[in-house]
């Protein structure tokens, strides 16, 4: 046997990791909030993880403009292919299955086996919406039968811009069952992630970011309910509001959103472990116009 | 004489505005809601009497039966001279004489059926000499029918040339072009076929020969009705309307008038501009016109059967 | 020779018999109210009193939604669908017989001309009682899941068209299985008190459909009674908007159907006799009380002065006066309030720069009349560009491109209905989809149909009325 070199101590120090910050998603950007500040996230268990971003008022602005200018575009997407994006979605969240169920484990303060289970759950979310974006249509709209020479066929469309208040305690399927089927039938989104666990919303932004969703589609904000919701609520360019994450604030709102008739969407008895949500978060977010033309020669 | 049209036919044809077929029929519907009371109805069952081209054009028809119509036409209540006499009796040109002699002196016009009627499908010689024919032996009316075959078929100049050329033949009679709408099927064309007709020098503009169902409708009417309106604002040239074929009851007849009223105005409610071809109609509006005097309701056997 | 001028043709009043005075419509009965306040609605177009109705109070109004709660539970919702439906054929086939009469009656209490009422309200209210009735045993096929009636509703009605928007939320409501408390409007009660009597004559259990008369209090304490489960409203966006706040954490179910400002677009193609026909029956219909009217004519450039032109030939034809006359096209405007409200835009129209044209057009001299007026020269800026008028003014504007009509017709807070008239498929179906509104009518307009949803896109609220989406409004799913 040869010598063997006596063992010494390395010199240089372990590898530090590179750390995060965790952004907003804007316009398809990652910006800091406008006003510069940060707030503390700690597991379930109450151990630090990360700052975010604290958005504030203006950041809810912003974020109402890059929707509003993404609407037309996505909106007029064939559904085929808004279907296709959902998909890659699908696809680039699993791809970031670990990062997720870390994240979901400390939120949640769950079993690394039952974060994985969500983390699955949440991307067959994306494929079970893939699939409805160019079928919906089919369900909730079609020829009616008027008695005249009229060719009258009613088909939904999107609202337009859709704040959405997303459940605080299911930081990433919750998240994801509510934004899905906003986007899946062609609106935008500016979306108030939970509060208390914001870290799976700004991964899964980055999974947006980079699954050819357009800029602007989804934004996704992180802070204090109390701040954001009421301007979201408020603005009059948002066409309607998912309350499903918006608590005790929920009547405040829907009142907010009466003074330019947005579309309300009130929290209810949600079971984000259901695989089959169908269309009871779809049709609450498309407007059906109905068109009437004669049939002669 | 036949205007200029600029540029090709097709192109200034096919550039006139669409009609659409179910509001031309929606609109046609609203009018016929009109509803046409005492003083009213009175004064358009005379005014319809008046506008009647009393038609006879049956190959069974005889010299009898054309000299009783052209007393009917002269004096169509013979219970009531207070009755107007009609615009016209309209006959096919072998009784042209015999109508010429019973009419004579009477003010009612002489129209005759020419041009190959109802088909039109003789040469176009032989069209010009049935009209001179029909002018020479005392129509002053002729009853054209354009080559809807040509029409149909997208040859615009020949329907122009021919129309032109009759109307060179009709010397001082009065031209009524029948479109023969029935088979032009849609009120496109029916637009198209007025206007080729108008610019091609037509005095009236007719609907059909009474020989192909639909014959005269409210919408085709309409259609029509709108042409000669506009029309005479392009070129200052006022131009009839004839519908005929189908007419049987003062109610019809009245629903055209109320249709040449609101749609063409009250210049073309008169029987220099329109005109009702029919047969049986007039018995019909006699027998309302004695109900509105008397207020009793007539019956057949009161008037004349022709 | 005489002119062939239309003589007067009035239809007959003596079909109708109007009480001197009616009371509400509760548990199947007629009661007295418990308020002692009474409201006169008069003929518009004489300014003659019809009757005086009660104006029900909270009491009253409570009492209405105990017998409607009463009646769901009991009777209504554990009636078989196919039963539920019996009733609804019975009413529909009731109103078909009694047509003519109501039609006169609408006439008189609306000042709409009877044309309308006999043509298209009575066949309308008809048609939407027939096509309801049909889904009441079908309700599984809906598509809503296995769907339940949400239980009591407060509907409160424009005065408009009365017996039609009676029609739009009476049917749906009960043939879904719900029991409704129903207020018509101030101005125009007569139609639903008489429909409450064809209730009586349908054997329709009582407490089902409860009539409660009144005026923007009466309305009030309906939509904010805490039993109503629903509540359907159709009227102005002011109101529709405080409603929303009020329902706001109630739980309560809430359908809306509001003002508009509808433009009728007109590209250069179009079939332009009937787009004429589509703008005056847009803007005319019903003196122009038309949530969704086409009030803004947007005419490609190249057209404009030839469908201007056509399009005052055409109006110089309307006929307008007696609204029992049968040739009356334009009836009397409903209500003093609104006469004041029109005369007030079209004076805005006036002084903000833009040009107001009328027909030569004698006014009757009782009654409330305004004569049908067309402003050019408009501006997107101007209030009668972009406030609802509710009466029979139009305003026109031009476009040169369809990025600009486009553009200009949905720049509004509205989004109820909108015009196309071109005679290129392509065209009208790029335009349809980008136009922001409930309604589309391409190469026509102001037509309606049981089966065909209809409600707006932004401020003109939320919901459908009519077609299988109309259910949707009524049923838990």
């Amino acid at each position: 046997m040869a010598d063997i070199p006596p063992r010494i101590p390395p010199r240089i120090p372990p590898r530090i990791p590179v750390r995060r910050t965790y952004k907003l998603y804007v316009g398809g950007a990652f910006p800091r909030s406008e006003s510069g500040r940060s707030y503390p996230v700690t597991s379930s268990a109450g151990v630090h993880l990360a700052n975010a971003a604290l958005a504030s008022r203006k950041d809810v602005r912003d974020a109402v403009v890059a929707a509003r200018e993404a609407f037309p575009g996505w909106s007029g997407r064939t559904a085929y292919n808004r279907g296709q994006i959902l998909y890659r979605i699908a696809e680039m969240m699993e791809g970031r299955r670990a990062q997720f169920a870390d994240e979901v484990a400390a939120a949640e303060g769950v079993s690394a086996g039952r974060a994985q289970a969500i983390v699955s759950a949440a991307v067959d979310r994306w494929v079970h919406y893939a699939g409805w974006a160019d079928k919906f249509g089919q369900v909730l709209g079609g020829a009616n039968p008027v008695s005249g020479p009229y060719f009258n066929l009613s088909q939904p469309e999107p609202t337009g811009v859709v704040g959405v208040f997303a459940p605080p305690g299911s930081p990433l399927l919750g998240l994801v069952s509510v934004l899905a089927p906003v986007i899946t039938c062609g609106n935008t989104a500016v979306l108030v992630a939970s509060e208390r666990a914001p870290l799976p919303a700004v991964t899964l932004a980055e999974a947006l970011a980079t699954s050819d969703l357009p800029a602007g589609v989804a934004n996704i904000l992180t802070g204090r309910l109390a701040e954001l919701a009421p301007p979201l609520a408020g603005h009059a360019d948002v066409n309607a509001l998912d309350l499903t994450g918006a608590g005790a604030l929920a009547a405040e709102l829907e009142a907010l959103a009466a003074t330019t008739l947005k579309r309300v969407l009130r929290p209810g008895q949600d079971d984000w472990a259901d695989p089959d949500p169908g269309l009871s978060r779809i049709r609450p977010f498309v407007e059906t116009k109905t068109v009437w033309h004669p049939i002669g020669r | 004489m036949p205007d200029t049209i600029p540029g090709s036919l097709r192109s200034y044809l096919h550039g006139l505005p669409g009609v659409d077929e179910v509001g031309v029929r929606r609109r046609a519907a609203d009018l016929a809601t009109r509803s046409i009371k005492t003083t009213a109805k009175r004064a358009a069952l005379d005014l319809a009497i008046r506008m009647v081209d009393l038609t006879t054009l049956e190959g069974a028809d005889t010299p009898g039966k054309v000299r009783a119509l052209a007393a009917k036409a002269r004096r169509p209540d013979p219970a009531d001279p207070t009755a107007p006499p009609v615009a016209a009796l309209c006959v096919y040109p072998d009784m042209i004489g015999v109508a010429a002699q019973a009419l004579a002196g009477s003010g009612v016009g002489l129209a005759s059926v020419a041009t190959g009627f109802p088909a039109g499908r003789t040469p176009l010689e032989v069209k010009l000499a049935d009209t001179r024919a029909a002018v020479a032996a005392g129509a002053t009316e002729i009853d054209m029918v354009i080559d809807r075959g040509a029409f149909l078929a997208g040859d615009y100049g020949k329907v122009f040339d021919e129309i032109t050329a009759v109307k060179a033949a009709c010397g001082d009679a009065h031209l009524k072009v029948i479109l023969e709408t029935g088979e032009l099927v849609t009120y496109d064309n029916v637009r198209r076929a007025s206007w080729l007709a108008l610019h091609a020098g037509a005095d009236f503009i007719k609907t059909s020969t009474g020989k192909v169902t639909p014959a005269a409708t409210l919408p085709v009417t309409l259609v029509m009705l709108e042409a000669v309106r506009d029309y005479r604002a392009a070129t200052g040239r006022q131009a009839g309307v004839k519908a005929a074929g189908g007419i049987r009851t003062a109610k019809d007849a009245i629903r055209y008038l109320v249709l040449v009223k609101e749609i063409a105005g009250d210049d073309w409610l008169d029987s220099a501009w329109f005109r009702l071809g029919a047969s049986t109609l007039l018995n019909d509006l006699l027998m309302q016109r004695t109900k509105l005097g008397t207020g009793h309701y007539g019956g057949p056997d009161y008037y004349t059967i022709d | 020779m005489e002119i062939f001028e239309y003589a007067p043709a009035p239809e007959s009043r003596s079909i109708v018999s109007i009480r001197p005075s009616y009371d509400l419509f509760i548990d199947g009965e007629f009661v007295e109210a418990k308020s002692d306040e009474r409201i006169v609605t008069v003929n518009p177009a004489d300014e003659e009193p019809l009757a005086e109705v009660a104006a029900a109070g909270e009491a009253d109004v409570e009492r209405a939604f105990a017998a409607a709660r009463r009646a769901f539970e009991r009777v209504w919702s554990p009636l078989p669908g196919a039963e539920r439906g019996k009733y609804l054929f019975r009413i529909a086939r009731i109103i078909q017989e009694r047509a003519r009469e109501l039609a006169v009656l609408e006439s008189l209490d609306n000042g709409k001309p009877i044309k309308e009422t006999r043509d298209v309200d009575l066949p309308l209210v008809a048609a939407h009682f027939f096509y309801h009735a049909g889904w009441a045993d079908k309700l599984a096929h809906a598509g809503l899941g296995p769907a339940r009636p949400l239980g009591v509703a407060a509907q409160v009605i424009p005065w408009n068209f009365p017996l039609m928007m009676l029609a739009w939320k009476v049917a749906p409501a009960l043939a879904t299985g719900n029991t409704v408390v129903l207020k018509p409007a101030e101005t125009t009660p007569l139609t639903a008190l008489a429909f409450a009597e064809i209730c009586q004559e349908a054997d329709l259990p009582p407490g089902v459909v409860n009539i409660v008369t009144g005026a923007g209090d009466t309305g009030r304490a309906v939509v904010a009674h805490p039993d109503a489960d629903k509540v359907a409203f159709t009227g102005s966006t002011e109101v529709g908007k405080q409603i929303a706040r009020a329902v706001a954490g109630t739980g309560q179910r809430l359908t809306l159907e509001l003002g508009g400002k509808g433009a009728n677009i007109v590209y250069e193609d179009a079939a332009i006799d009937q787009a004429v026909e589509g703008i005056v029956s847009g803007i005319f219909f019903n003196q122009g009380h038309v949530c969704c009217a086409g009030s803004r004519l947007l005419v490609q450039e190249s057209i404009a002065e030839e469908l201007l032109a056509r399009l005052r030939a055409r109006i110089e034809r309307l006929r307008l006066g007696d609204p029992l006359d049968k040739n009356t096209d334009i009836g009397a405007i409903n209500s003093a309030a609104q006469l004041a409200r029109i005369r007030e835009l079209a004076a805005a129209g006036e002084a903000e720069g833009a040009t107001g044209w009328s027909p030569p057009c004698p006014l009757p001299e009782r009654g409330y009349w305004f004569p049908p007026t067309v402003f050019t020269g408009v501006t997107q800026a101007h209030r009668i560009a972009r406030e609802e008028i509710f009466g029979p003014v139009l305003s026109v504007l031009t476009f040169r491109t369809p990025e600009e009509a486009v553009a200009k017709a949905n720049n509004t807070p509205y989004g109820l209905s909108a015009g196309v008239w071109t005679e290129k498929g392509s065209l009208m179906l790029w335009t349809a989809s980008r136009l922001r509104a409930g309604v589309v009518w391409s190469n026509t307009f102001n037509v309606f149909d049981p089966a065909s949803p209809f409600g707006g896109y932004k401020e003109s609220g939320y919901g459908r009325e009519g077609g299988l989406l109309g259910l949707e409004a009524y049923l838990n799913g």
